[in-house]
């Protein structure tokens, strides 16, 4: 069976919206509450690799997408899902699954602001251990020190 | 234990990639934590690049990294192509196949050369870097540089090889050969070497996958993943070249993948070099549209990606990238912990991270939690259980 199929059959309801933009490149919608159980399937039974995640910061809250590489047929399956809101934003860890997770949900937690509910050491990557609490630099709103207003 | 004592160590130049700060915790002579602290070189390039628009982005993404300056712009115009499914003309597609691969040769020789200074055979380091040289004078010949190189460009390259220079790169490639196998007999004869590698930093394939580890880091644990054959971009589909792969997952089968690599980047710049013909070098895309793309290449240290959101203006909304070292330098928290303390600075040296990463280590005694000896103590210590093998040799 072919991978696209063989995924949307395991998944099934799961998928909220199925995108293939290319042969080697599909994205699709998942829930918020659903992303640690599928990527436990992706990575367990499908053998796909965690490649990055990609968040980004919309008008409405947050997008993350989590890239799985398939390195048997060389595809990108990236799995996207949206947090509501941007106070308390919050998504479940995937540190559980597997430990690729780990620097990658610190950079967005320190960058973007988004809470990772189970991860185990949620603490500063890339940015100073002295960063103010409440600036996220990579948020649309983040006003860089020179553009402040004095 | 304490992980909130911050210790500063030596000077540190952001003009090397990659800075990392290392604390390893050590009972004695065994390393029992590490923690790992990135960051000293974050320029926050990802965010620069939603204020440029593309063509400057390649030239943005350019400076990420010195060693593998032409992965990064690479990943970001396939990323831009597989956005607007743009096709890319075959001489195109060859000229970045050369420049990439004699990346990857300049890129392990400068690895092999460091490795071989961390376990104190210096005459491996200035052999090798020695070796480089000529490459980097290719670098020069095609491109005017011998670092950012800036060939690439959405829709092809920006510059042609000229004829007149194809013998010099093939004269140049072909004396490489007799290195490497010295190198490689060099290698695999020397029982100090062996020694002081074989079995040491040992990472196994299970470790590799939850780390999502990558490049010849993955390769050496037997994970057989390299994007150039999993997802054949440019023109790698053509050509006949096998991934190397080594079981043992320790320092000494990295050695032997990036060595046994190099034949492999010379028997695809020589298959280029003969298949490129005549033609176009540049697709002259001229209209964005709105959607998503993402672009990856084997860089020579794994897979480097990149992600870009367009809304069919000049600049992209998002650009995200991952460098293979992201991915890597993680794996060191296994692979150093239970290990000796002189075998440190070569295994964490041996994901390929940088010189100064390894420069800025530091070792504290777990029970008394102060700082006993930095990075050049290290490599010192590293190399001095290289010269006690080699008089007990002697002897």
């Amino acid at each position: 069976m072919d991978i696209n199929a063989k995924i949307r059959e395991r998944l099934n309801t799961k998928i909220k919206d199925w995108q293939e933009h290319s042969s080697r490149r599909i994205y699709f919608k998942i829930d918020k509450q659903d992303i640690r159980t599928t990527a436990s399937i992706l990575f367990k039974e499908l053998g796909f690799r965690l490649s990055t995640a990609t968040a980004m910061d919309n008008p409405d809250g947050f997008e993350i997408l989590y890239h799985f590489s398939d390195d048997k047929a060389g595809k990108i399956f990236s799995m996207r899902t949206f947090i509501k809101g941007r106070e308390n934003a919050e998504i479940d860890s995937l540190v559980p699954v597997f430990k690729a997770a780990e620097w990658i949900e610190r950079e967005i937690w320190e960058l973007f602001g988004i809470n990772f509910k189970g991860h185990p050491d949620l603490r500063h990557l890339l940015l100073a251990d002295d960063w103010p609490k409440d600036e996220f630099p990579m948020r649309k709103d983040y006003k860089k020190p020179h553009e402040r207003q004095p | 234990m304490s992980h909130k004592v911050i210790i500063p160590i030596g000077p540190y130049h952001p003009l090397q990639e990659e800075p990392e700060f290392f604390r390893l915790y050590v009972e004695g002579e065994k390393v029992v934590d590490i923690d790992i602290v990135i960051g000293y070189n974050h320029r926050g390039i990802e965010e620069l690049a939603e204020d440029k628009h593309y063509d400057q982005v390649t030239f943005l993404v350019e400076r990420i990294c010195g060693i593998c300056s032409s992965s990064h712009p690479f990943a970001f115009v396939l990323a831009v192509e597989d956005l607007l499914k743009t096709q890319v003309p075959e001489r195109a597609h060859y000229i970045r196949m050369i420049v990439d691969e004699l990346q990857r040769l300049h890129s392990h020789l400068l690895w092999l050369g460091l490795a071989g200074h961390f376990i104190g055979y210096n005459t491996v380091w200035m052999w090798a870097w020695r070796y480089r040289e000529p490459v980097l004078d290719l670098f020069e010949q095609i491109s005017g540089n011998r670092n950012n190189y800036a060939m690439m460009k959405v829709g092809g390259v920006r510059r042609d090889i000229k004829p007149e220079d194809l013998p010099t790169i093939k004269k140049q490639i072909d004396k490489l050969i007799p290195v490497l196998d010295m190198f490689k007999g060099a290698i695999t004869d020397d029982p100090v070497i062996k020694a002081r590698l074989k079995g040491v930093g040992v990472l196994t394939r299970e470790q590799v996958l939850d780390f999502g580890a990558l490049g010849p880091t993955a390769r050496a644990s037997g994970v057989d993943i390299d994007v150039r054959r999993d997802e054949p971009y440019a023109m790698y589909s053509s050509i006949k070249w096998s991934v190397i792969t080594q079981k043992d997952g320790d320092v000494f089968a990295k050695t032997m993948v990036r060595i046994l690599e190099m034949y492999e980047s010379i028997n695809i710049i020589r298959q280029c070099l003969v298949k490129m013909k005549k033609g176009p070098i540049d697709a002259n895309v001229t209209d964005l549209i709105p959607g998503e793309g993402i672009g990856r290449v084997e860089a020579p240290r794994g897979e480097c990606f990149h992600y870009i959101k367009s809304d069919g203006t000049n600049r992209p909304v998002r650009h995200k990238i991952r460098a293979p070292s992201f991915m890597n330098v993680a794996t060191n928290k296994v692979s150093c912990v239970g290990g000796t303390i002189s075998d440190a600075a070569i295994t964490l040296g041996a994901v390929d991270p940088c010189y100064c990463c390894t420069e800025r280590t530091a070792v504290i005694a777990k029970t008394t939690n102060t700082k006993i000896m930095n990075g050049w103590d290290l490599i010192k210590l590293c190399q001095e259980k290289t010269h006690k093998l080699l008089h007990k040799l002697e002897k």
